[in-house]
């Protein structure tokens, strides 16, 4: 039934792409995204080029995507900042949904608990999260574990609110109170009987979750403050590009067209999910 | 409360980076004397707290002034920018929503959301440059980047705010027609909207003064939450536009780990966001009588 939905065709088929890409990046003509070669500097794409590998050999190489002002092959660039991406997207949703899941099981179960953990919650969400981001990139070093938790921390309240407000509405059902005069534990109940009827909308909440994410990782890159200088991450590329933006646009256009298709997939995606999965929600939007 | 903690427990020392490479750890001991680095957190924390409620943010590590007035300096271009950026916003959003919720399922509709999916997936930088490269390379209509004051000459001001806003307002355009679009269209499925029609109004006035202003409430909700991806947008868009506001400000701090600054800015920065939602809330009573505090 999902899978006749065309959005959710049109996004997982070429997210599916983008995953095969990332995982097959080193057979695609790629040479190494780090490599730099000062006789190939800021070659026009398409243009063919040499570039020596760290063994002293040098190859022929055709820059599809041109290089960047130290000789590097954007194309490899490009294709190995996918997996990044990806992981980035993954992880921060995985971990947005793992922390705001036990967060909104217990605020919405354990009444006397769910003031004070909301009012945590809502201050969290009072910082923009971009800002909540970016300092807590400041705060340790950028490297790609603090990265995904700095983009994943903004998001565990709307996950948490989501979760109380389904929890509410859950432990209402003849189940749960079945459930409850049996004697059974409060864990047992809130992961047992309450938690899989939270999957759905979590799913699609995820998948929003990710596009965000890896907007947000991008933007970080480019601003200076996300993933080192010498890791390649679409956001990094930009980032170098971006000085020379005026005699090599190509720098910019190429990461810049691979985020903004990967994003706007993982969107679809969500959105088709959202309209087979929850139709309830589907109406609201 | 939380910014302090965060910001404190990272391993960069700042009085390392402005000592410079050549400094010896006397001189680095120095200033983080002179910084008050080196007492402990608690008592830090509890002289920030006090001043902050007295209005005085500190003094910036690396630019050496104090952050109030600071800001103060930097507030001029970052308000314009988000004035003109929801200007243009709701001036063209809130209209294409309603005619795509009176015209349900038509080519505009269509089109409106298609462009809304777009507008949320396309990073603010991207969409940056592509007009920078289109406007102002290509057809040379507008300045690549800067910013001029507006009391220097009003009409540069202006034609340096325009690519930037028009960049920003992007993507706040696809929220709020987004959601007008679907307030709308539950209205009109209101028995008033009927009884409007069937008394013969024209179609314009049932439009606009049944259905929009039943609307106007989640209208008025979205554009307040609207402001957090605004203040996202404001960081990244004066980067690129080269805007000496508090976005950029934000970034230069960061990257200096000059912390009263960024305690300061990300303090007023929620502060506005808190203040803009309150007021949010408090305009519900003008746009539907109906709600009393």
């Amino acid at each position: 039934m999902v899978l006749r939905n065309w959005s959710v065709r049109i996004g997982g088929g070429v997210l599916a792409l983008l995953l095969l890409v990332a995982l097959a990046a080193p057979w695609l003509g790629t040479v190494d995204p780090t490599l730099f070669d000062a006789a190939s500097r800021d070659l026009r794409p398409g243009q063919a080029g040499e570039i020596t590998t760290l063994d002293g050999e040098t190859l022929k190489h055709v820059f599809l995507m041109g290089s960047d002002s130290f000789g590097r092959d954007i194309y490899s660039r490009v294709l190995y900042g996918t997996r990044v991406s990806l992981v980035v997207g993954l992880a921060a949703a995985l971990i947005a949904l793992a922390f705001g899941v036990v967060a909104g099981l217990v605020a919405g179960y354990l009444r006397w608990l769910d003031g004070l953990l909301m009012r945590v919650m809502d201050g969290v969400m009072a910082i923009p999260a971009v800002l909540i981001a970016i300092a807590v990139v400041a705060l340790w070093r950028a490297s790609l574990l603090t990265v995904i938790v700095a983009i994943a921390i903004p998001e565990i309240p709307r996950v948490t609110r989501l979760v109380r407000s389904l929890v509410l509405t859950i432990r209402e059902e003849p189940y749960v109170e079945a459930a409850v005069s049996l004697g059974t534990p409060a864990t047992r109940i809130m992961f047992a009987h309450i938690l899989p009827n939270t999957v759905a909308p979590l799913l699609v909440q995820g998948t929003y979750i990710c596009a965000f994410a890896i907007l947000l990782e991008a933007i970080l890159s480019f601003l200076g403050v996300g993933l080192p200088p010498d890791i390649p991450t679409w956001g990094n590329i930009m980032a170098e590009g971006r000085v020379q933006f005026v005699a090599y646009p190509h720098n910019v256009f190429f990461p810049g067209v691979f985020l903004a298709v990967t994003v706007l997939a993982v969107n679809i995606l969500g959105d088709g999910l959202r309209d087979t999965l929850d139709p309830k929600m589907a109406k609201r939007v | 409360m939380l910014v302090f903690l965060l910001l404190r427990l990272t391993p960069g020392d700042p009085a390392a980076i402005l000592a410079g490479d050549a400094a010896t750890s006397e001189q680095i001991a120095q200033i983080r004397a002179s910084l008050g680095l080196d007492r402990p957190l608690v008592m830090q924390f509890g002289i920030w707290i006090g001043k902050v409620l007295t209005g005085d943010l500190g003094q910036s590590f690396y630019f050496r002034i104090d952050v109030a007035t600071l800001i103060g300096q930097r507030l001029e271009p970052t308000f314009a920018l988000a004035g003109l950026t929801i200007l243009i916003a709701v001036v063209v959003a809130v209209p294409l929503g309603a005619l795509a919720a009176w015209r349900f399922g038509g080519w505009l509709d269509r089109s409106l959301m298609a462009f809304s999916v777009l507008g949320f997936s396309v990073p603010v930088f991207v969409l940056a440059y592509l007009l920078i490269w289109l406007v102002s390379l290509q057809l040379g209509w507008l300045p690549v980047q800067g910013y001029v004051r507006i009391s220097d000459n009003f009409f540069l001001f202006v034609k340096h705010l325009i690519l930037p806003s028009l960049t920003l307002s992007v993507i706040y355009i696809a929220l709020i027609a987004r959601v007008t679009r679907a307030s709308v269209l539950e209205a009109l499925g209101e028995d008033y909207i009927r009884t409007a029609r069937a008394k013969g109004l024209p179609e314009m006035r049932v439009l606009v003064r049944h259905a929009l202003a039943n609307a106007a409430v989640p209208i008025a909700t979205v554009i307040g939450l609207g402001v957090a991806i605004l203040i996202g947008g404001v960081v990244v868009t004066e980067s690129v536009y080269a805007i000496p506001g508090l976005g950029r400000l934000t970034v230069d701090a960061v990257l200096a780990r000059d912390f009263p600054t960024i305690q300061g800015v990300i303090l007023f920065f929620s502060l506005v966001y808190v203040l803009v939602n309150l007021l949010i809330d408090l305009s519900y009573v003008f746009l539907d009588p109906r709600i009393r505090y």
